[in-house]
Formats: C-alpha cells, structure tokens, sequence
C-alpha cells in the first residue's frame, strides 16, 4: 500500500496542473469543452426557471454529459477524501495564517475549511456562504465562464475576453480579501 | 458508454482539484495574499500545457474521437461583460473560497455545508437570467 500512502500526501502543483490540462483535453476529444459553471444555468433549467426567463429555455438534455462530469466530481471529492485523506489540516504559509488569526480565524493552518465560514455556531456563517455562491453564480454567468472555463479554457485558446475574465477574477478577489475581508471579519 | 467517460473525466477532475487542496478556502486566501506560489503554479502549468496542446491540434487538424474536426466557438469581444461579471465572481470566489467545480467536489468530500455555497449559486445564475437584458453585455 506504498502507493496509496504516496497518493494520499498532498499533491504538487506541477502533478496537479498538468492533470487539469489532462481533463481538458480528455473533454475536448470528446468533442466537449471544460467548463463547470454552465452545470448552473442547467440545474435550473431542468428546476423550471424557463417560465421566468428565455434563457434558460434549451435544451438541456444536450449537456447531459456535463452532467455527468459533475456527478463524477462529486464521486472523486469522496475518492479523494475518504481513500486519498485529501480533507487532512492544510499546511499554509505562515504569514496567511498570522493574518488569519489576526481576523479571527482560529482554525488556519489546523483545518481543510475554516469553521468560521463553513460552520453552523453562527447565522453569519450561512449569510457568508449564500452570498459568496450567490456572487460566483451570478458572476460566472455574467462573464460567461468560471475559472475552468475563462481560465484554464478560454486562456488555452488564446482567447482575449477571457484573460479580460481572469483579470476581473482577480481584481474581484483582490478587493474581498484585502478590503471587504477587514470590514466583514 | 460515452457517459462513463464523462463520469469517469469528471473523477479525475474532482481528486485533482480536492488532492491539490485547490478546494480549500484557506488556500484561495493564500493565493489572493501573494503568500505562496501553490495555486499560481497549478493554474498557470495548467494553461501553459493547455496552451501548447491546443496549438498542436489545431497544427496537426486533429479530429476528436467521434470524428470530427475539433472546433471552439470564438467568444464575443466585448470588455464590461468580461469585466464586470468576472469582478463578481472574484468577490464571490474570495468569499466562499469555492468556484462552481470545487463546490460539488467539497460537497462529495463530505462538507455538506456547501450545498448552502451550492443554493447560493444557482440563485445567483437564476437572477442573472431574471436581470441580464437590463445589464451591459
């Protein structure tokens, strides 16, 4: 069982970027193109939203297969977590920590998500996830694409709007944490 | 058959991304602090193959396994779109520490939690289509 104890360490950088690449490829022979966030606009779709909005009338049963590709996240989240002991403490650098616990995130350096946000001690906690999902949601179907479609797609194509995309991810995320974080936290 | 390599892709995709910790909060933090290079090296080697990849099949006209030549729909030029949507989903990104691929695979890790992240999301993309007309595209 070398192996799995080899696998079960965290992975590199430079083994995880390159299977990324790999999944992208594989979805492009098959004729499909990696791009997770239109699972969204799918879910809802086939949850009714065509009564309130042209855009969500298609056919949805043609992205069956991205369908697919989300229910096997989930399955290779579970994989990851439960023969691979992906959900173990992550080791982060010591000076995001000090920031952290500055904020009062007790738990950076200890845990895989920070109770604070990810936790049910507090109503705040629930306020924080709806309108962090909210924004990606909202975001991502605005821009057209999310960080595996704009970024790891739309960049492989060489294509301009979305590095525009991935410039505006950034600045987005740059403004969270570094002027919403101290206010929020 | 085909839906199995889907399924099967889609496995692939979720251990890399819960393996590489790119599902962790503290770890899109880290990115946004400028205090490790992990996430740039993932997203950037990630591109960079996706890159020359992409060249050589357009190079060597490759066609996909069905097939048919491989194409990619060129994306509308258009810069308040890109730029004002993509903002959003960084402050949404920074905030939940998830984008919509983690989501699901942190739900299949066992946080449960994120289905809140997950309804958050949905919402998000069903107001979209509520409000789009009235946004600059």
């Amino acid at each position: 069982m070398i192996l799995v104890e080899w696998l079960s360490q965290p992975w590199p950088w430079y083994v995880s970027g390159p299977l990324i690449a790999l999944v992208m490829f594989g979805l492009i022979m098959e004729g499909k193109s990696l791009g997770m966030s239109a699972n969204l606009r799918t879910i809802c779709t086939m949850s009714g939203a065509g009564k309130f909005s042209d855009f969500f009338c298609f056919d949805w049963k043609r992205d069956r297969w991205n369908l697919m590709v989300l229910i096997g996240a989930i399955m290779g989240g579970f994989i990851a977590s439960y023969f691979l002991d992906a959900n173990a403490p992550v080791i982060l650098a010591q000076d995001s920590i000090n920031a952290l616990s500055d904020m009062g995130f007790q738990d950076a350096g200890t845990a895989f998500l920070p109770e604070k946000i990810f936790g049910l001690a507090s109503n705040s906690a629930i306020v924080l996830m709806i309108s962090g999902g909210f924004m990606v949601g909202f975001g991502a179907r605005y821009a057209g694409g999310c960080t595996s479609g704009h970024a790891i797609t739309g960049l492989s194509h060489l294509q301009w709007p979305s590095l525009i995309a991935v410039v505006g991810f950034f600045v987005g995320g740059l403004i969270m944490t570094h002027v919403l974080f101290p206010l929020i936290f | 058959m085909k839906y199995l390599r889907f399924l099967a892709l889609g496995v692939l995709f979720g251990v890399v991304l819960m393996k590489s910790q790119a599902t962790s909060w503290f770890r899109i933090y880290e990115m946004f602090q400028f205090d490790s290079f992990h996430m740039y090296g993932i997203i950037g080697s990630a591109v960079a193959i996706g890159l020359v990849g992409v060249l050589l099949i357009k190079k060597m006209g490759w066609k996909d396994f069905d097939g048919n030549a491989i194409q990619y729909a060129d994306k509308n030029k258009s810069v308040p779109r890109y730029l004002i949507g993509g903002i959003v989903f960084g402050l949404g990104w920074a905030l939940s520490g998830a984008c919509p691929g983690p989501m699901y695979v942190l739900l299949g890790s066992g946080f449960y939690l994120l289905l809140i992240v997950i309804l958050g999301a949905v919402l998000g993309t069903f107001v979209y289509g509520l409000v789009r007309d009235r946004l600059p595209h």
